[in-house]
This record gives C-alpha cells, structure tokens and sequence, in this order.
C-alpha cells in the first residue's frame, strides 16, 4: 500500500485479520483513495460495519469507526448521521449483513433515503464462521452448508437496492480497482443513500468449496464472471430517468453471449433531496410555528 | 381546595408525562417502532421533538429503533426508544451493545399481558426479570418502574440522568395501566427536577472511549473504535483476564451506585410488624391496602420500590428486620418475590401475591393475602398463601 493512506490506517491494528487472497483490502485500498481523492475531513469520517469478515474493516481505519451487531450496522449510522448531519457516513456491510439478516434495515435505508454510503463487500459466501451459504451464493455452488450445491437463487443486491428505491446503485468488483475506486467515490459524493455492491473474493471458503482455491484464479473469477458496462448516457442530459434499461441491456448481451455475467457499473444515479434535508426542513417550519404560537414548553 | 399561588397543573397520561419528561431531561434523539400500549410516545414525540430542533425517526422494526438510538447517542445526541414486550424482546440484542459499549441511552418499556402478542391492552409487570437479564452475558443495566403519572414524568428525567451519569442503558418499566391512566399532576417547574448530562474529557487529546464515564461523540476532535466485541480502554479487542476485569469494571459501575441510585418512597414502616414491598402500579393498591390494615388493627407498612435494579437489598433487609412477614404483590406469577426472598435471607416469611388476568390486585385482594398470613391473634400465621397458580400451599415459588 502507498504512503499516501498510512495517515487512515491504525498502525496498532494491523495486521488486519483477512486471510492471504482476500479481496477486501484491495477494498479498503480504494475506499482510502476515494476518501484522500475527495479531502474528506479524517475526524469527520465515520466507519460503521456490522460482523463478518467485512465488519472487521472499521478497526484498521483511522477515522471514528464503530463494529456493531450483524446485519444492524445501517440502523445504527442512519443515527449517528441524524444525529449529526456534518459527518461522513459511511456503512461497511458483507452480503449476509445486507441481504440475510439485515435485509429488512438495508431495504427501508434504501428507501428512506439518508445521507449514507453503503459498501457492501459480497464474496458470496459466510466467510468468518466457515464458509456456509449465503443469499447471495449462486446457485449450485457449493458451501459447508450446501455440500451438494446450492438449490436457492441467490439474491441480487443490486436488484434489491433498486427495488427498493436506493438514489445511487452501482456494482463493482475487487479485481477492477479503477472501477472500484471511481464508483466509490461517486457513492461517497451521492447526496442520498448510495450502495455499491463490491463482488470481493474469499479463495479460503468460496473458492476452496468451488476450485478456485488459488487466490490468483479467484481473482480472475471475479473478472471472468462480471462485465463491465457503460455508464447510462441519459445521466449526463437534462432529464432524469430510471437507468434500469441500461442493466436490462447488459443482461442482455451476457444471454446473448452465453455466458452468466454480472453487470458492473452504475446502474442509477437520480438527484433526490435526501431525508435529512427534508427533515431539516419539516423541523424549521416546526420551529416557526411554535414560536409563532407562542411556544408552551 | 385551589389557591391562586397554586402552581400549575395538568391532566395528562401516563405516557404523555413519559415524553413530556423526556423533553424535560433534554432528550434530542428519538427512533422507534408503533407498538401498544407505548404508542402516545411517539406520537406526542413526533410533533414536539421537530419544533423543538431536536430529531425524531421512525425506524422500521424496534432492532432499528434500539440500534439508531445508540448511533445516535455516539452522534452526539440524548437519545430515547420506547417500547412494549414483543418490541422489547427484539431490543435485546442492542441493549447488550450498549452495556457493553457504555451507551448513555434510555428504553421505555409499557408492560402488557404475557409472552409473545399476549394482551396488547392489558397491563401487566411480567417483564421485570427480562428487563434485568434478558441480553445474553453478565452486563450492567438500570432498571426504573413509576407507580403514577407525576412518577412517570419524573422518572424519565431520572433515567436520562442516571444514563448520562453512568454510561449505561436505563430502563423504565411502565405499564398498561399506568400509560393510559390520567392524572392531575403538578407541573415541574425548568430546574426543579435536576437534569445531568454526560461528563467530557477535559480534552479531546488523548481521550480513551473506555477509560471512564467520560464520553466524547463522533466529530468531537478525537477519532476512536466502538465495539460490541470485548475491549479495553481504547476500544480494542482483548481477551481472558483484560476481558474478564473490564466487565468487571462495567458491572461494577452500577452494583456499586446501588445505594446512590436507589429510589423508592417509604410508608409507615416505622412501628410496622407485616410489610408490603412493592413497585409500579401495584404500590397504588398497595398504599390502600396499608391503610385498611391499619384500620382494622394490623401494623402494616410499604416500601414501594422505584429502582428495580441494582436491586436494593440494603432497603429490603432493613424492612425484614422490622417485621414478622412481607408480602410481595406484583401483576406476574412471581418475579420480584423472588429477589426479595433471597434479600430477606430468612430474616422472616416472605409471601408472593399475584395476579395475571390483566386486572390491576386490589387493596382488598393485597389484605386479604396479608391477612392470611396471621394467626387469629394477628401473630405470623400457619396458613401462608402462596401465588394461587404455581405454589397454593407454599411460601415461596420452588
């Protein structure tokens, strides 16, 4: 890693826990960039993971970082931003995090719509307690708890997230670092919930249940399984649109080619006043009108 | 019976004076979920909290709730859920994080009827021992109860204080009966009910999230690690010994406040020889039932218990001490008796008295239980009564 993070990094902390091959401090590594990229204030950041091999990120950073219950972590930063609107919120979550036991906060986030980024680091798989199914395992891959493949279909969180109302959806992968960078700093800048779904690569569990055991192989398994794709054009014209055709167009080509691939890029992008705005708001004219009454405590 | 100097008074309800203490106490932060019997709440918060420039959200379900207000309370803010049994299960998971990251927070939980849905209208104190154990691990909590509206309010306020002063999620037991119940309460007056907040390092420097109760927020000058995990003073995971002497610290910080933060009102103990040791709205017919005994000639006396836990085993005894018998009416099949049994130690009998039809006890049903405790000559009987559902013919649940 470059000189130019070790100012975000606990140097008491390290070295972090992920197994060799890991994708999640190639994550950490962009986020860092986009974060040194945007001049965000350091005491100002605030990390909140929930548990899992991604919950343990927060401890390695240098900013104010808080490791919370599994799946939870986005009800606990949709407080702390509300509680303070000057902060960078930002909500590291694995896949089991977002979508199994926390699904039910990482929908309503999305719909609600607060000042939150939330970088979801998806391996596919229960990576710190051994390698069991996920929502997000494919289907007829196999897991210590799916030894003869999985027979579920897996949840998309980049489906779920526009279902559900998200402002900002992209998708990126721990093998594209340019990509991921970039998407996260677009997240990181979105005025709004922004979630960016990052497929990230365990060769321990996934890959060892899947012969991709070699963390290079792994690597190249994230790249061989994603493609890229371009930005919706209609972002950058007067009119806003929902860019789902943009993600529909992609799945198309990978059935044209024959090949399961998942799309990477921004899937939406729309300008929306974020909840604590309207808030802010709905409390100003509160406060107006109760002096204006006369203001009984 | 009014004067013109005659403060100012209001009628309101239970809950009403819940969320209007809140306010008192400066409560700027509050997430929850609609549940009966604890809805008023919210809805009175969601109105006031805005035109006071303080912060209100409704969260999708109460792990929501729980888990916003501690973000919110890291935020910076003072922060507030309230609550019932089925809401108040699922907040156990975060009331353990908060103990064990020393959140200044406060949970309001109106008791209803029985487990799981139960009796969504029907009071109810079932929920005292979940309130004091019910997250998984050793950990220290407080636990308030309120016997009537003008106690709701001011009991709120003392939560949020002892919250502050402490580091440490306070829960307030309310009831049904209690939160719909209308009385008129003298107002309290800006700075009549003293309002704590939490210390600040001297300096943000340094500071070590975990050393004391101390507590700086996020974005305060100092950048530092929360965890649920085992820490020490920085916030970093350690292990056996370290692990073990900082819960020590952590549940050492309330069990030895236990005389500090016991609340409770005393009524004519001093000659008593039968006590009654109650809480929450069960110390209303209680208080009755004193008054009847004595009027037929029995010596009875009332400790009502406002401070659940730490438990105050110092008041106890000193009741035991004094009398022959205690009698322990509570709306549950025997909770609180429990404790105060093995308070007591044998210093002398002690009798459960309960109900659980999601009826409030009477005074009439508190003295008769009394009464059935002594001998003709109103020396301690042979004929104790017991609970009436588990233990008829004993003293003492088994």
């Amino acid at each position: 890693m470059s000189e130019t993070y070790r100012q975000f990094l606990r140097a008491s902390q390290l070295p972090h826990v992920w197994c060799p091959g890991c994708g999640n401090g190639t994550i950490v590594k962009a986020f860092l960039q986009a974060v040194e990229d945007l001049k965000l204030e350091q005491d100002r950041v605030v990390v909140v993971s929930g548990i899992g091999c991604s919950g343990r990120t927060p401890f390695v950073l240098d900013f104010n970082t808080m490791h919370t219950t599994h799946g939870r972590a986005v009800a606990f930063a949709t407080g702390v931003k509300l509680a303070n609107q000057g902060l960078h919120v930002i909500v590291i979550m694995g896949d089991g995090d977002a979508s199994a036991i926390g699904g039910n906060h990482f929908i309503h986030a999305c719909r609600r719509n607060i000042d939150l980024t939330a970088l979801i680091f998806n391996n596919g798989i229960y990576g710190l307690t051994g390698g069991q199914l996920a929502p997000t395992t494919p289907t007829g891959k196999r897991s210590t708890t799916s030894l003869a493949g999985n027979i579920e279909p897996p949840f998309d969180i980049v489906r779920l997230a526009l279902g559900a109302g998200a402002g900002f959806v992209a998708r990126t992968t721990s093998f594209d670092h340019k990509q991921m960078t970039s998407l996260i700093r677009r997240a990181i800048q979105y005025k709004g919930f922004s979630v960016v779904d990052i497929m990230t690569s365990c060769p321990t569990y996934f890959g060892r249940m899947n012969d991709v055991a070699e963390p290079y192989d792994m690597v190249h398994y994230l790249r061989d399984t994603t493609s890229p794709m371009q930005d919706c054009t209609c972002r950058k014209s007067e009119h806003s649109c929902e860019t789902d055709h943009e993600h529909e167009h992609a799945e198309q080509l990978a059935e044209e080619l024959g090949v399961e691939l998942s799309p990477t890029g921004v899937f939406r992008e729309e300008a929306r006043t974020d909840y604590g705005t309207l808030y802010m708001r709905k409390l100003e004219a509160a406060v107006a009108a109760r002096n204006g009454r006369g203001g009984a405590s | 019976m009014s004067t013109s100097t005659k403060r100012p008074q209001r009628l309101i309800q239970g809950n009403e004076a819940c969320a209007h203490g809140a306010l008192y106490a400066g409560c700027n932060f509050y997430a929850g979920y609609p549940i009966t019997p604890s809805s008023e709440v919210m809805e009175i918060l969601s109105t006031e909290m805005p035109a006071r420039g303080r912060t209100f959200i409704q969260m999708e379900d109460e792990i929501a709730s729980i888990s916003a207000i501690i973000g919110g309370a890291w935020g910076g803010g003072k922060a507030l859920t309230a609550t019932s049994g089925p809401g108040f299960s699922l907040m156990q998971e975060g009331i353990g994080y908060a103990a064990i990251t020393e959140t200044p927070c406060v949970i309001v939980n109106c008791q209803r009827w029985g487990p799981s849905t139960g009796q969504p209208t029907k009071g109810a104190q079932g929920d005292v021992m979940q309130a004091i154990w019910g997250t998984h691990g050793d950990h220290p909590v407080i636990v308030l109860t309120a016997s009537n509206v003008r106690d709701a309010f001011e009991m709120t306020v003392k939560a949020f204080n002892f919250a502050e002063e402490h580091r440490v999620p306070v829960i307030l037991l309310l009831d049904e009966v209690l939160a719909h119940m209308r009385e008129n309460i003298d107002w309290p007056e800006p700075g009549e009910i003293p309002v704590v907040d939490r210390a600040r390092p001297a300096s943000a420097k340094g500071f070590k999230p975990f050393e004391n109760n101390t507590f700086l927020p996020f974005g305060a000058g100092a950048r530092f690690h929360v965890t649920g995990l085992a820490h020490n003073a920085d916030g970093f995971t350690v292990g056996d010994e370290a692990a073990a002497r900082e819960l020590r610290r952590m549940v050492g910080k309330v069990q030895s406040k236990v005389r500090e933060l016991a609340m409770f009102d005393r009524l004519r103990l001093d000659d008593a020889t039968l006590g009654i040791i109650s809480y929450g709205i069960t110390s209303r017919p209680a208080a009755a039932a004193v008054e009847i005994l004595r009027s037929e000639g029995i010596r009875a006396g009332l400790l009502d218990l406002k401070t659940l836990w730490p438990f105050p085993d110092h008041l106890v005894r000193e009741v035991a001490d004094r009398v022959d018998r205690i009698v322990v009416p509570e709306l549950n099949m025997g909770q609180m008796v429990r404790e105060i049994t093995r308070s007591v130690g044998g210093r002398c009998e002690v009798q459960p008295c309960t109900r659980i039809d999601g009826h409030l006890l009477t005074p009439a049903q508190i003295v008769e239980a009394a009464k059935a405790t002594l001998a003709a000559d109103g020396s301690p009987g042979q004929r104790p009564i017991g609970c009436g559902t588990c233990c008829s013919e004993r003293t003492v649940h088994s």
